[in-house]
C-alpha cells in the first residue's frame, strides 16, 4: 500500500525544478521578466535609469500596501480597507505631518496669532498616524473575539477611511513633508532608487515574516490555527499583531505615494485595495492557509505598475488598464489551477 | 399588546425606527419645510440601493465568503450598453430592456464560472471579472454620455401621490422575493447552503446549481438596476456604479440579513437603503459634509455587524 | 490516593460523561517512568477520552489526576500537562501544512528562538528524526504540506519526542503506525522500547495486536469506559485480547437460526466497491435489507457512504444506485443539522419537493409531515416550530431520521447516528428501522456499536479502507468482527 519513505530520496534535479511548488514560486518572477522584455521591446528607451526609474517609482507605495494586505492574508483575513486607509495617511501626511494642526484645511482663518507651537508641531501628525496602526490592531482584535467576517468589517471601515480622510483634507492640496520628498527622491548610483527600494522592501519583510521566531508562529496561525493556540501560542494576539504590521506597512504606502505626489488627495489611493489583493495574489499568496510570500508581493505590485506602462507603451487606451489588470489577475489565477491540478495528478 | 411585542422582535423593525427618527430629526431642522419631498427622494434612491441589495442579499445568504463585488461595473456595462441600443427611441425600450438583462445573464454566467472553474473566492472571482465589465463598457461606448429614451426617462422619474412609480414595481419584486425565500424549494435551498452547505449537499440540494443561478440572479438584478439608474440620472456615466459597492453590502447588513449566511431578510432592505439616503440628507441638511457622512456610515456598519455577532465558520 | 513519585501520571477513579454517555466510568490508571503501556479497546471504549484528559484538553467529570505524586486535578490544562513533559500524537495531524519542518518544531518549543533558531530548530528536530527512523530523507527546510503522509507521521512523531528544556517524560501514541508502513513502523517500535529503556514513558493506542503485545509492558484493556482487564505485555495473546475485549457472552444464536436471507430473489438497490478494494469483494444491498458496516472507526465506511451518495472525489470506486437516496447523518453539527431553523423545516428539507402545492411549497403539508413524524418516532418537543437546537441531541437525531424516512429514498444511509444516543431512544429507533425494512426499505447502517449489528441481515468489517469480511446475519459473532478489525501484524 505505502512505499517505503526512503525510496524517492533520489529525485533527479529536473524533477525537482520542474515540481509543481517550484513552478508556483517561479510563476511571480516569471511573469515580471516578460513584461519587462515586452515593455524594452517597445520602447528600448525604457532601459536606461530614467526610463526604469520613471517605470519603478510608482511601485514602491504599491507594492508597500500589497505587503500590509499580505498580513492580512496571512491570518486568513481580508483587508477591504487598505485603499481608503493609505488616502487617510496621505491626507495626514500632507496636513499635519507637515505644519501641525495648523495646517488643517478646516482650521482657516480661526487661528490665533501667532500660532502657538503646540499647533504647528509635527507631532500630532505622528501621533494620528500611530492612533492609526493602533486601530488596525484593534480591529484584528474584534474580528478575533467577536469571530466577524473580516470583509464587512474592513468595508466598514473603507468609510471611516475615507471619512476622516475627507474631514482632514476634503479638496486636493496641502503638501509632504521635506523628509518624506527627500525620501522619495533620493537618487542612487547606477540602479534607480525605487528599484533599490522594492529589493529592500522584499528583503526586510522577508527577513521579519519567514526567518524570525515569531514569523514562523504567525504563519502557522493562518496554516492551523488550532495546533497552533494548543501549542500555548495566544491567536488574539497574533491577530493583532499581523493587523498592526499591516497597519504599519498601509502607512508607509502613504507615505510613499506622498513624496512622489509632493501634494496630498484624500481619494488618490482608491484603487489600492484592489491592487494590493491583485499584487498579493499575483505574488503567490494565498487566501486561505498562511501561505504568503513577501518577495513575491513585492514582485506581483511591481508586475502590475509595469503592466500599466505596458499597455501605455502599446497606445493602449488607458481606460483598458482596469481591463487589462483583472485579465492578467484571471490568466495567474487559470495558470494557478493548472499547476495545482498537475500536482494532484502526481 | 403580545402583537406589538411581535413586531418590535423582527429583525428589520429597527432599520426602519431608525429610518423613521432621522427623518424626523430632519425635518425638525427646516420646521416641516420639504418633509414629503425628502421621503419622496428617499424613496426614489432607495429604490436603486433596493434592486442591487437584493441580489446581493442572496449572494451573501449563501454564507461565509459569498459577496458580489461586480455589482457597480455591471450597473455601468448594462446602462451603457442599453442606453446605446436604445439610441433615444421609445420603440426601443423593451428592446433594450431585454438587452440588459442579457448583459447581467453574460455576468452572471462569467462570474459563476470563474468562481467554479478556477475554484478562487467568490470575493476575487468577482472583483477581477468586474474590472473586464468595467474596461467593457468604456470600450463599448467610449465614456459618451446617451440620452434615455424619453418614455422610459419619463417612467423612472414619475410619481403617483409623491410615491415614485419604479419604488412601487420594486416593492412587488420585493413581495416576490420574499415569498421566492421562504416559499420555493430555491429560496429554502439557498438558506440551506448557508447555514450548513455540507448538510444542504448530503440532504440531497443540488448546491452547485443553486450557487449559479444566485449569481445570476444578482447580476441580473444589477444589470436591472443599470438600466433603470441611467434612464432616472439622464444617461449612463461611467462611474454611476460606484457607490454601490458598498451601498448594497451595507444595505443588507444593516437590514438585518446575516452576514453568516443562512438567514435572509427583505423587508429590512427597505428600511435600510431609506436609512442610509435619510441620514446623508439629514447631514446635508444640518450643512455637514461628506466627510462625517462616510465616517457615520461607515461607524453604523462596523457597528451594526459588531453587535449581530459572529459566523460559525473563518471566512 | 495520589500515588508515588515514580507514577509519571496516575488517575483514579476518573469520570467523564457526555450527556447520557458514560465515556469514562471511573478510570484507575498509573503510567511509571521507564515503562510502556499498550492500550487497546473496540470504539467507544473511551480510549480517545482518556487520552484528551491526560493531555488537558476534556476535563474529567470526576476523579483525581496526580503527576510524580502530587495531585494537580483542579486546573489541569494543556499547559499542566506540557511543562509536566506530557507530550501527545493524536491520529489527526496537528502540524501546520504551509510551514517548514523545522519551523514547526518551533511552533512546540518556544525555547527555540532568537538568533540562530533556524539552525537550532532544524538540528533537532533532524537528529530526531535520525534517532528514531534512519533514512528517512527529511530535509529540516522541506515545507510539511509537500511531504507525503507517512513522513508528516513521522516528523508529528520526531516532534513529540525532541527535548529543548523540558525533557518528555509521557509520549502519548494514537494508532502512529496506522499511515507508515511495516519496516518504519518497526523502526518506531524499536526506538519505543530504547526510550523506555532510557527511562521514559510512553502510551500506546493500536489496533495492531501484535504490535501492542510485542512493545508493551504492561496492557490495558478497556470497555465501556472502563478497565477491564491489566496484565503483563507477555500475558495476553491476540485470542485474549480479542476476547477481553468482546462483551460477556450473550450469544444470539437463536437471531442467527432465524436468518432468512433477502438475497435470493432481485436485484441490489447498491453495489459499491471501496477505491482500496484490491481483491473482487463489494458491498452489495438488497431491497428490505438492513447492511451493517462494521469495523474500527475510521477504517473507510463514512467514506464509503459518502461515495455511494455521490459526494465523495472522482475516483472513490465503483458505485452503482437504484432509486433515491437518503442519509442519516451521526455528525450532527457538520453533516446534519441546519441550526437556524425549526424542526419542522429540518424534517421537511429532503422532501421539498413533494410538500409543494403548485409552484409554491405549502406549510399546511410541511407541518402536517413533521407532525406525522414527531408522533410516528416520537420526537419530544411541545411545538415542531420551536428551532432545532431546543430539543436534546437524541431528539435531534430522531428528526434527522424522520427527515431521511419521510422522504422518498429507498436506500437509507446512516453514518453511526446512535452515537451519544440514550437508551431508549435507540430501542425506539431500532423498531422503526426494522418495520421499515420489512416495508422494503434498505438500510445501509455503519455503526460502531457491537449490538447494533445484531440488527443487521449482512455485516461487512471494513479496515484500511478495504472490506476484509463479509458476515451474512446466521454467521456474525462478536468475535469474528473483532479478530476482522483488528490485523495480527502488518503485511
Amino acid at each position: 500500500m505505502s512505499h517505503a519513505p526512503t525510496a524517492d530520496t533520489g529525485e533527479s534535479l529536473f524533477a525537482r525544478l520542474t515540481s509543481p511548488r517550484v513552478l508556483r514560486s517561479i510563476l511571480p518572477a516569471f511573469s515580471l521578466v516578460v513584461i519587462l522584455l515586452a515593455i524594452f521591446y517597445l520602447q528600448p528607451r525604457a532601459m536606461s535609469p530614467i526610463g526604469l526609474k520613471l517605470l519603478f517609482n510608482l511601485s514602491v507605495p504599491i507594492a508597500l500596501a500589497t505587503i500590509a494586505q499580505m498580513f492580512v492574508l496571512c491570518v486568513n483575513d481580508l483587508d477591504l480597507s487598505i485603499g481608503a486607509y493609505v488616502g487617510f495617511v496621505v491626507a495626514v501626511g500632507a496636513t499635519m505631518l507637515d505644519g501641525g494642526i495648523a495646517a488643517l484645511p478646516a482650521l482657516e482663518g480661526m487661528l490665533p496669532d501667532p500660532v502657538p507651537w503646540i499647533l504647528t508641531t509635527p507631532i500630532s501628525g505622528v501621533i494620528v498616524l500611530a492612533a492609526g496602526i493602533g486601530v488596525y490592531a484593534l480591529l484584528g482584535a474584534l474580528i478575533y473575539i467577536r469571530d466577524l467576517p473580516s470583509i464587512v468589517v474592513t468595508l466598514g471601515m473603507s468609510f471611516v477611511w475615507a471619512g476622516l480622510a475627507v474631514l482632514v483634507l476634503p479638496t486636493p492640496g496641502g503638501s509632504a513633508p521635506a523628509f518624506v520628498r527627500a525620501v522619495m527622491t533620493l537618487s542612487t548610483p547606477v540602479v534607480p532608487f525605487a528599484i533599490v527600494a522594492l529589493v529592500i522592501i522584499a528583503i526586510v519583510v522577508h527577513f521579519g515574516l519567514m526567518r524570525t521566531a515569531y514569523g514562523a508562529v504567525i504563519r502557522g496561525a493562518g496554516g492551523n490555527p488550532r495546533s497552533v493556540a494548543r501549542a500555548g501560542w495566544s491567536l488574539l494576539k497574533i491577530k493583532m499583531v499581523s493587523f498592526a504590521l499591516a497597519g504599519f506597512f498601509g502607512m508607509l504606502a502613504g507615505l510613499a505615494l506622498l513624496g512622489l505626489t509632493t501634494a496630498g488627495d484624500a481619494n488618490i489611493a482608491v484603487r489600492y485595495t484592489l491592487l494590493s489583493i491583485a499584487g498579493a495574489i499575483l505574488g503567490g499568496s494565498e487566501f486561505v492557509g498562511g501561505r504568503v510570500s513577501p518577495i513575491g508581493a513585492v514582485i506581483g505590485a511591481a508586475t502590475l505598475t509595469l503592466a500599466n506602462s505596458f499597455l501605455t507603451f502599446l497606445k493602449l487606451n488607458p481606460d483598458f488598464q482596469i481591463g487589462a489588470q483583472g485579465a492578467i489577475l484571471i490568466i495567474i489565477l487559470a495558470l494557478r489551477v493548472l499547476i495545482n491540478r498537475a500536482e494532484a495528478r502526481r | 399588546m403580545s402583537s406589538i411585542r411581535q413586531i418590535f422582535e423582527k429583525p428589520w423593525i429597527w432599520a426602519f425606527v431608525a429610518a423613521i427618527g432621522v427623518w424626523i430629526a430632519t425635518i425638525t431642522f427646516t420646521q416641516g419645510q420639504g418633509a414629503g419631498g425628502v421621503l419622496t427622494a428617499a424613496f426614489s434612491f432607495a429604490t436603486f440601493s433596493v434592486i442591487v441589495a437584493l441580489g446581493q442579499m442572496m449572494v451573501i445568504t449563501l454564507g461565509p465568503g459569498n459577496v458580489d463585488l461586480s455589482i457597480p461595473a455591471t450597473m455601468t456595462l448594462a446602462g451603457t450598453v442599453a442606453t446605446k441600443v436604445m439610441a433615444t427611441q421609445d420603440s426601443m425600450i423593451i428592446f433594450g430592456l431585454l438587452v440588459a438583462l442579457g448583459v447581467g445573464l453574460g455576468v452572471g454566467l462569467v462570474n459563476y464560472g470563474l468562481i467554479r472553474l478556477l475554484r478562487i473566492p467568490p470575493i476575487i472571482a468577482t472583483l477581477s471579472s468586474s474590472f473586464l465589465f468595467q474596461s467593457a463598457a468604456i470600450w463599448y461606448n467610449r465614456g459618451l454620455r446617451i440620452k434615455p429614451p424619453p418614455l422610459l426617462a419619463d417612467f423612472a422619474t414619475s410619481t403617483v401621490w409623491g410615491v415614485p412609480v419604479l419604488a412601487i414595481f420594486i416593492i412587488v419584486l420585493s413581495v416576490a422575493i420574499h415569498i421566492a425565500l421562504h416559499r420555493t424549494v430555491y429560496g429554502r435551498s439557498v438558506t440551506a447552503i448557508g447555514q450548513n452547505m455540507r448538510a444542504a449537499s448530503l440532504a440531497g440540494i443540488n448546491v452547485n446549481r443553486v450557487r449559479f443561478l444566485t449569481y445570476i440572479l444578482c447580476a441580473v438584478f444589477a444589470a436591472l438596476n443599470g438600466f433603470f439608474f441611467s434612464a432616472f440620472s439622464g444617461g449612463a456615466a461611467l462611474n454611476m456604479g460606484q457607490t454601490y459597492l458598498l451601498n448594497s453590502i451595507a444595505v443588507v447588513v444593516i437590514g438585518g440579513t446575516s452576514v453568516a449566511g443562512g438567514f435572509a431578510n427583505v423587508p429590512g432592505l427597505w428600511g435600510a437603503a431609506l436609512f442610509l439616503f435619510l441620514v446623508e440628507a439629514m447631514l446635508n441638511t444640518y450643512g455637514l459634509g461628506a466627510g462625517i457622512r462616510l465616517l457615520l456610515t461607515g461607524l453604523i456598519i462596523v457597528g451594526v455587524i459588531t453587535a449581530a455577532g459572529g459566523q460559525k465558520t473563518a471566512r | 490516593m495520589s500515588g508515588t513519585p515514580e507514577n509519571i501520571v496516575r488517575l483514579d477513579g476518573v469520570e467523564k460523561h457526555f450527556g447520557a454517555v458514560r465515556a469514562l466510568d471511573g478510570v484507575d490508571l498509573a503510567v511509571n517512568a521507564g515503562e510502556c503501556v499498550g492500550l487497546v479497546g473496540h470504539n467507544g471504549a473511551g480510549k480517545s477520552t482518556l487520552m484528551n484528559v491526560l493531555s488537558g484538553t476534556t476535563a474529567p467529570g470526576a476523579g483525581v489526576i496526580s503527576l510524580r505524586g502530587v495531585d494537580v486535578t483542579r486546573g489541569y490544562s494543556v499547559a499542566t500537562a506540557t511543562t509536566a513533559g506530557i507530550r501527545c500524537v493524536f491520529q489527526e495531524l496537528s502540524l501546520c501544512p504551509n510551514l517548514t519542518v523545522a519551523e514547526n518544531a518551533r511552533i512546540m518549543h518556544s525555547a527555540l528562538s532568537g538568533f540562530g533558531w533556524r539552525r537550532r530548530a532544524g538540528a533537532l528536530i533532524i537528529d530526531q528524526l535520525d534517532r528514531i527512523f534512519p533514512g528517512h530523507g527529511i530535509a529540516a527546510g522541506d515545507n510539511v504540506g509537500d511531504l507525503s503522509i507517512a513522513r508528516r507521521q513521522m516528523v508529528e512523531i520526531a516532534r513529540a519526542f525532541s527535548v529543548t528544556d523540558t525533557a518528555a517524560a509521557l509520549v502519548i501514541l494514537d494508532e502512529p503506525t496506522s499511515s507508515l508502513d511495516a519496516h518504519v513502523a518497526a523502526q518506531l517500535l524499536a526506538f519505543v522500547r530504547d526510550f523506555v529503556a532510557a527511562g521514559g514513558s510512553c502510551i500506546l493506542i493500536s489496533h495492531l495486536l501484535g504490535e501492542i503485545i510485542d512493545t508493551a509492558d504492561r496492557i490495558i484493556v478497556m470497555r465501556d469506559g472502563k478497565v477491564v482487564a491489566e496484565r503483563a505485555g507477555s500475558g495476553f495473546t491476540r485470542d485474549s485480547l480479542v476476547a477481553a475485549m468482546g462483551s460477556v457472552a450473550k450469544d444470539d444464536a437463536a437471531g442467527r437460526a432465524a436468518f432468512a436471507s433477502k438475497r435470493e430473489s432481485g436485484a441490489p438497490r447498491v453495489r459499491a466497491k471501496p477505491k482500496a478494494q484490491t481483491d473482487g469483494r463489494d458491498l452489495v444491498a438488497h431491497p428490505g435489507e438492513i447492511v451493517g458496516l462494521a469495523g474500527l472507526d475510521g477504517h473507510g465506511q463514512k467514506a464509503m457512504l459518502l461515495a455511494i451518495m455521490g459526494e465523495g472525489e472522482t475516483g472513490q470506486g465503483d458505485v452503482t444506485v437504484t432509486g433515491p437516496l437518503a442519509l442519516v447523518a451521526g455528525d450532527r453539527q457538520n453533516d446534519g443539522i441546519f441550526p437556524l431553523w425549526s424542526i419542522a423545516r429540518n424534517t421537511g428539507i429532503r422532501s421539498l419537493r413533494a410538500l409543494r402545492t403548485g409552484f409554491l411549497i405549502d406549510r399546511k403539508k410541511e407541518d402536517a409531515l413533521a407532525e406525522e413524524w414527531r408522533e410516528r418516532i416520537g420526537i419530544r418537543t411541545p411545538d415542531v416550530h420551536n428551532n432545532i437546537l431546543s430539543l436534546s441531541g437524541g431528539n435531534q437525531q430522531k428528526a434527522l431520521f424522520a427527515r431521511a424516512l419521510a422522504s422518498d429514498a429507498e436506500t437509507v444511509l446512516m453514518d453511526d447516528p446512535m452515537r451519544g444516543v440514550d437508551v431508549g431512544t435507540k430501542q425506539e429507533v431500532y423498531g422503526m428501522i426494522r418495520e421499515e425494512a420489512k416495508g422494503g426499505r434498505t438500510f445501509i447502517w455503519y455503526t460502531t456499536e457491537m449490538d447494533e449489528l445484531d440488527h443487521c441481515d449482512h455485516v461487512y468489517v471494513f479496515r484500511d479502507g478495504r472490506i476484509v469480511a463479509d458476515l451474512p446475519r446466521s454467521e456474525l459473532t462478536e468475535e469474528k468482527v473483532l479478530h476482522s478489525s483488528f490485523e495480527e501484524a502488518k503485511s
